[in-house]
């Protein structure tokens, strides 16, 4: 059996979540071969093809490929997974859960989002809604297309293999979109999804100031990634990609600091795999008490930078 | 131009939903259903780009049992002109079936806009407007958080990791919403009773030669793991003492 992983890159640079997407295809079992879409993205198959487990590196080398436009890279994707392979696996990330369903759909067969185990390599498990059930569901497709979380399989090793590098030359121009412009948060921290330690802020944090005047020497202290409950980027505290939940990002750190949060259904679905998780807020009957290891009722404002002095 | 706009009936987003004990599913008996919140947000934006004048007709397609008629009368009180119920057992249809019966509605009714929530609170499986774009050979523009109608291209903005891409589409083009594209407003009584009177179609998928057969089946549906019970620590102190020693953490 083949499988098909895209990798997630920004054509300097291997995404980590795709080590993630690896890990979940070795469980599947089978010849794993990368795909590389982009732009001048030879440093990407280079890093690729030294990922533990992986045999080969397909590089589509383009510039139509440049911004991963769905358009061009899913009919890339859609050909090249004609060739042989039996399943077609991406990273749970937007640019995963914007391509994919677009190759499933040319390959006419079902897909899975959001793996988070594999029981055979046909049949996978995956949260739905908002992670208050998992369905174990079995695809019968010539092709089983998927998204994989990667929050839910340890990475491989990015050293340590040799596979081969091979040029797709083929180019997929569908012409009917195009890139405009995109703006980048800048952050020195840790990416959210791949931290180790997550503090997150609420509606309780009062304001964008104060979100950063009380969380910012925590996370700092701790060498933390920020998050932020939606309520919290609903009233422009912080910006939306910090955002954890079922419709912004899923994350399942080591020790997760839910400072202000109420612990709403949506904001649970996103950080409740987390080991260890910690609840700081004024709300004694708070539900995000109900999912946390340790909580402590009182005002953050006093709690949070006395905790700072203290770790 | 004609905007099309689907829609999910789902169960109400503030609901704590429960696994049925044979493992068969979610317990949806006597449960709140709502429209999916994504959907909602897609008929708000089309309703907007009617007021300015972009958009001349709404049309709103919902895929699903008889009661999803009641999400339908439920966006054309917000604004939407006309409505169009395929009915269907919706929890036997996968996401590509879904897709491959509003490609049917699309070709039908010819929009230029296709509003789609970017996924539904139940199944979660954000697939079905980038799907609905590969049937049509139609550009997407997924998690949109702005959405710019310019001539026969459309420019929309959309919520990536990292932060925000803007990307242009020919038309048409099939949108999905994000949660920060707009804010929906409320229906007012006037509204909804006109809303009675709109247009309503009843179709079937055979109308559109869709067989509703999905090759992906659900085996069971388990609750998650449960967490085990945590404790109330009393103060700052007590909190590092056990995230040092007890969860050994920090």
């Amino acid at each position: 059996m083949s499988i098909l992983v895209i990798a997630e890159h920004d054509n300097k640079t291997l995404n980590g979540a795709t080590l993630n997407v690896v890990a979940a295809a070795q469980k599947i079992g089978g010849d794993i071969t990368v795909l590389v879409a982009g732009s001048g993205a030879q440093a990407v198959a280079d890093a690729a093809a030294k990922v533990a487990g992986v045999s080969k590196v397909l590089l589509a080398d383009n510039a139509a490929y440049a911004n991963q436009l769905a358009e061009n890279v899913a009919a890339l994707v859609a050909d090249v997974a004609k060739g042989g392979f039996k399943h077609v696996l991406a990273a749970s990330t937007t640019t995963g859960k914007n391509i994919l369903p677009r190759v499933a759909a040319l390959l006419d067969v079902s897909m899975i989002t959001d793996i988070i185990a594999v029981e055979s390599a046909n049949t996978f498990k995956r949260p739905i809604y908002a992670g208050n059930a998992i369905a174990t569901v079995q695809s019968d497709e010539a092709i089983i297309v998927g998204t994989v979380r990667g929050t839910a399989f340890d990475p491989v090793a990015a050293e340590g293999g040799a596979a081969a590098v091979e040029a797709v030359s083929e180019a997929k121009d569908a012409g009917i979109s195009k890139f405009v412009s995109e703006e980048i948060v800048k952050s020195e921290r840790p990416e959210l999804t791949a931290a180790r330690i997550v503090v997150s802020g609420g509606r309780g944090v009062g304001s964008g100031e104060n979100y950063h005047k009380v969380l910012d020497p925590l996370a700092d202290k701790l060498g933390a990634a920020q998050g932020a409950s939606r309520a919290a980027v609903d009233a422009g505290f912080v910006p939306n990609d910090m955002q954890v939940g079922q419709t912004g990002k899923i994350v399942a750190p080591d020790l997760y600091i839910a400072v202000g949060i109420s612990g709403a259904i949506q904001h649970l679905a996103g950080m409740k795999d987390s080991k260890v998780i910690v609840a700081i807020n004024k709300d004694e009957e708070a539900p995000i008490n109900a999912v946390a290891d340790y909580w402590l009722v009182g005002d953050l404002n006093t709690v949070v930078p006395e905790l700072v002095s203290k770790i | 131009m004609k905007a099309l706009v689907a829609v999910k009936r789902v169960v109400d987003a503030n609901v704590k939903v429960r696994v049925k004990p044979d493992n068969s599913g979610v317990d949806l008996t006597n449960v709140k259903m709502s429209i999916n919140p994504f959907c909602e947000i897609a008929v708000e934006e089309a309703v907007r780009l009617k007021e300015k004048g972009t958009v001349s007709e709404i049309i709103v397609v919902s895929i699903g049992p008889k009661e999803a008629q009641e999400q339908i009368r439920s966006a054309m009180a917000l604004g939407a002109d006309r409505g169009i119920l395929v009915e269907a057992d919706d929890s036997q249809l996968g996401a590509l079936e879904v897709a491959k019966i509003l490609k049917g509605v699309v070709e039908a009714e010819q929009p230029q806009l296709i509003l789609l929530g970017k996924q539904a609170i139940d199944d979660d499986s954000n697939q079905v407007g980038q799907m609905l774009g590969a049937l049509l050979g139609a550009g997407q523009g997924t998690f949109a958080s702005e959405v710019k109608v310019d001539g026969d291209k459309v420019q929309v903005t959309r919520e990536v990791d990292g932060g925000l891409q803007t990307v242009e589409l020919s038309l048409p083009a099939i949108i999905t919403t994000d949660l920060r594209l707009n804010e929906p407003r409320y229906a007012a009584l006037p509204n909804i009773m006109k809303a009675r009177k709109k247009p309503l179609d009843m179709k079937s998928p055979a109308d559109f030669g869709v067989s509703t057969a999905t090759k992906l089946k659900t085996v069971k549906v388990e609750p998650p793991a449960d967490r085990k019970a945590g404790v109330q620590v009393k103060s700052v102190d007590e909190l590092v003492e056990k995230l040092k020693n007890e969860a050994k953490v920090i």
